[in-house]
């Protein structure tokens, strides 16, 4: 899957690959020690966050699951 | 005008391979129209959740009919934001999702809550529910407004149209039929006018009455 920022994509795949083997055999285990993927989503997150940026997409200040609080608990 | 939709499904899968794939689902041959996907923000927290932010973009597909009445600038392309927690202590995957562009003619927010089916425990149930608005439900009225607007005006042709044919046919001048059915019409018109001009200037009074007993 392509990145937003066309120069992205080979970072996003490079961490892609690594959240995925880190989430399936640590994470949902149970096992706490550790993300072990940092690095790489730094590397990915400064190349993504410059792309958003000059594409002025509207990300700022959106509170995490921010519409969420607004909904009837169900 | 906000209209609500539940649901449930259920992945005979189980709840981790689910969970997994969650984020492995793009691309796939039923997302043609995803065009792009970030993860814009990843943290573990201390509870040991899984709290993500992902960002889509989408292909803006709207009906041919309303290009209209839409910008024809409008972007072809949308935004939506996708937060979601993963618990694994708890077996649950939640998300909320929403269209950070274009929401001034549509917004849609979605929470999904993936869990283990309780019949089933090897496999998954997802409770779905949404919320869509639009100010573009309004448009509705203006359609039905302006179709009836044509129509009235329409038959007005088509009578005309008849009477013209008609006095063909029947011989005689149809300069005169003509002339005729013109000062009919514009008598009959007049009549239409002042019995409007009454009416109103009726309601008018009344309106005022009405006012003097507030």
């Amino acid at each position: 899957m392509n990145s937003v920022g066309e120069g992205c994509t080979e970072l996003k795949r490079e961490y892609d690959q690594c959240f995925n083997r880190w989430f399936a055999e640590k994470f949902l285990k149970g096992d706490r020690s550790g993300d072990p993927c940092i690095e790489m989503f730094k590397n990915y997150q400064q190349c993504v966050q410059k792309a958003i940026k000059d594409k002025d997409i509207p990300i700022e200040g959106v509170e995490f699951m921010g519409p969420n609080k607004e909904k009837p608990g169900s | 005008m906000v209209k609500y939709f539940l649901g449930l499904s259920v992945l005979k899968s189980s709840w981790d391979q689910v969970f997994v794939a969650f984020w492995q689902r793009y691309p796939n041959p039923y997302s043609k129209h995803v065009l792009t996907e970030d993860i814009l923000f990843r943290e573990v927290t201390p509870d040991n959740r899984l709290i993500s932010r992902r960002l889509l973009t989408k292909t803006n597909r709207a009906p041919r009919w309303t290009e209209k009445y839409l910008p024809s600038n409008m972007a072809r392309s949308a935004y939506i934001i996708e937060d979601s927690i993963v618990d694994p202590q708890s077996r649950t995957l939640t998300t909320f999702t929403w269209n950070i562009s274009h929401a001034r003619y549509m917004a849609v927010e979605e929470r999904c809550v993936y869990g283990v089916n309780p019949d089933n425990n090897s496999w998954t149930e997802i409770k779905r529910e949404a919320w869509i608005s639009s100010n573009l439900f309004g448009l509705s009225r203006a359609l039905q407004e302006f179709g009836l607007a044509r129509f009235k005006s329409s038959i007005t042709k088509t009578m005309k149209g008849f009477e013209f044919i008609l006095a063909k046919m029947q011989g005689g001048t149809p300069s005169r039929t003509l002339a005729e059915t013109a000062k009919e019409a514009t008598d009959k018109v007049k009549e239409t006018a002042l019995a409007a001009t009454e009416k109103a200037k009726d309601l008018a009074s009344q309106a005022q009455k009405k006012q003097q007993y507030v």
